[in-house]
């Protein structure tokens, strides 16, 4: 094997030319798990329809490997938080996402997640998801097509993949 | 042998609750022996919120209580907000209105059909009813820009006319239809599995549908022949020739009988319409600040779920004074603390997911 750069030691590109891969085991999992992320199965309102109109036969979020919708939320890596959040479901909400084993993103699906929507002025609804769990991803839209909420987890897998890149999560008021 | 009873909480988190509703049953061994349902989950307030609306404004808020059908939902606000003032609406617009009701129906009935027959474990049945459901959604995309929550109809008409794109779509759509219709009877009606798990299941009679206060198809499965369409027609549902499918002994698989057949009258008055729709415009003269004399109107029509009922109350200004709806999913689900004793898990599973109600409007 020839060494032939000054420091005596081969370029990653080098090395995987003669089909040597090397990697970090940070790397390796985050590059397993942004392949087959497993969403958490909660539905609050309207989005959750299309969530499901998404696992369906026309969209097929299948094709992405994200199919595997859990109703446990020990088994689950997301949690994609589709509709309204009341002021009665958030004690509920709150805890499902501490169910959730590390490492967990939280995607924020529709406005009403996002900031409370058309429901915002209302005394009943939380205004927005990130006042009570950590999001990642804001998918905006009433409801947000089948083909946002795909988009918003690619998204999430090029987050995962490079956490160096992406640090800052908004928490609380 | 001495046993002891103890509590199993379903909900709010809880795939076959179809959204947040919370269940309390109290079971000795699988069989239930009491239970308490508890809604408001999602309460979000919109009777309050609309307080603090114009009339206009309310449409997008009707769109999201019971969000599968929100065309529907637009019609009945609509439709008390012109009985109010009066307004006689064009031709035209009566007939895309009643089309477009029909067709939400169709979607709505799919889905609450598709996902009640997920619930029981037939994956496969879920998927032909939402490939058609996406080609009425495609429909309501081109003409008003939104799958879901549709904001289509206005006070003395619609906010456009239908696109160009919409009557191929129809078209196309017209000549499929029958064909799935035909392929999902014979998938599911004497599926042995289905039959065994539905049949005598969550029996209702006609008298306790009654007092309960069901409507719709849940109330039609129990052999009660109740339409507003037909007992009270509103708008131009007089015109059609269409039949109200009944069940015989009010069981989970009545109900699905009952949806069944209900489609195809749905689609036997969208040929109809389709047919007789006259040229015309769609929007009647209609002053822009909209402002009804003091004074109060109820108004209801048949939603997928059942009798839909709006009450407006305006005290002549611009704003109304309260906007409250009858929401049919509120009063079906009241039934079922009675009908789940007696009954096992698996059984209750059933009867959940053969009413087919939307957290949405059950919550409001």
């Amino acid at each position: 094997m020839a060494i032939d750069n000054e420091n005596g030691y081969m370029t990653q590109e080098e090395l995987e030319e003669k089909g040597i891969l090397l990697t970090s085991l940070d790397k390796l999992f985050n590059w397993a798990r942004s392949w087959s992320l497993w969403p958490f199965q909660f539905g609050l309102a309207c989005c959750a329809i299309e969530m499901i109109c998404t696992t369906q036969a026309r969209f097929d979020i299948s094709r992405f490997g994200y199919e595997v919708f859990r109703n446990s939320p020990r088994q689950a890596d997301v949690m994609i938080i589709a509709g309204t959040i009341t002021e009665k479901m958030r004690p509920s909400v709150e805890r499902l996402y501490h169910q959730i084993a590390e490492p967990r993103w939280v995607i924020a699906m529709g406005n009403c997640a996002i900031s409370g929507g058309p429901f915002v002025d209302s005394y009943a609804v939380v205004p927005g998801a990130d006042d009570i769990v950590p999001v990642d991803i804001y998918i905006p839209g009433c409801p947000p097509r089948p083909e946002a909420l795909i988009h918003g987890m690619l998204q999430l897998k090029e987050k995962v993949n490079s956490p160096a890149k992406v640090r800052f999560k908004k928490y609380g008021k | 042998m001495k046993t002891q009873t103890y509590t199993l909480n379903l909900g709010p988190q809880h795939p076959s609750t179809h959204g947040v509703l919370r269940v309390v049953l109290e079971l000795d061994g699988e069989t239930c022996v009491g239970s308490k349902t508890h809604v408001g989950y999602l309460h979000r307030g919109i009777e309050k919120i609309l307080e603090d609306r114009t009339y206009p404004q309310v449409i997008p808020y009707t769109d999201r209580l019971d969000y599968l059908a929100g065309i529907n939902n637009n019609l009945v606000y609509v439709q008390t907000m012109e009985k109010m003032m009066n307004i006689e609406i064009p031709e035209r617009a009566e007939y895309i209105r009643v089309m477009l009701a029909e067709l939400m129906r169709i979607a709505s009935h799919m889905v609450g059909i598709g996902i009640y027959i997920m619930d029981l474990g037939a994956i496969s049945a879920v998927f032909y009813p939402f490939i058609e459901r996406e080609k009425i959604l495609d429909m309501m995309a081109h003409l008003s820009g939104s799958r879901m929550t549709f904001n289509y109809m206005r006070i003395g008409g619609l906010a456009h006319d239908i696109h160009s794109d919409f009557k191929p779509e129809l078209d196309k759509f017209i000549v499929e239809f029958p064909r799935f219709i035909e392929d999902y009877h014979r998938l599911i009606d004497d599926n042995e599995i289905f039959i065994a798990r539905t049949k005598n299941v969550g029996t209702i009679t006609a008298e306790k549908a009654k007092s309960y206060g069901l409507t719709g198809p849940n109330l039609r499965a129990c052999g009660v022949k109740h339409d507003i369409r037909k007992t009270n027609p509103y708008g131009i549902y007089n015109r059609f020739d269409f039949e109200v499918p009944v069940g015989e002994i009010g069981d989970c698989y009545d109900r699905y009988v009952v949806r069944m057949k209900e489609v195809e009258e749905s689609f036997k008055i969208i040929q109809q319409a389709y047919k007789e729709l006259p040229d015309g415009p769609v929007m009647a003269k209609v002053p822009k600040l909209i402002k009804p004399p003091i004074g109060d109107v109820y108004h209801q029509t048949e939603n997928p779920k059942g009798v839909l009922g709006c009450y407006v109350v305006s005290d002549g200004t611009p704003k109304p004074s309260r906007v409250h709806f009858r929401r049919p999913s509120f009063n079906n689900i009241s039934i079922f603390d009675e009908i789940f004793i007696g009954h096992k898990i698996a059984d209750i599973i059933a009867i959940l997911a053969s009413f087919d109600f939307v957290l949405g409007e059950v919550d409001a």
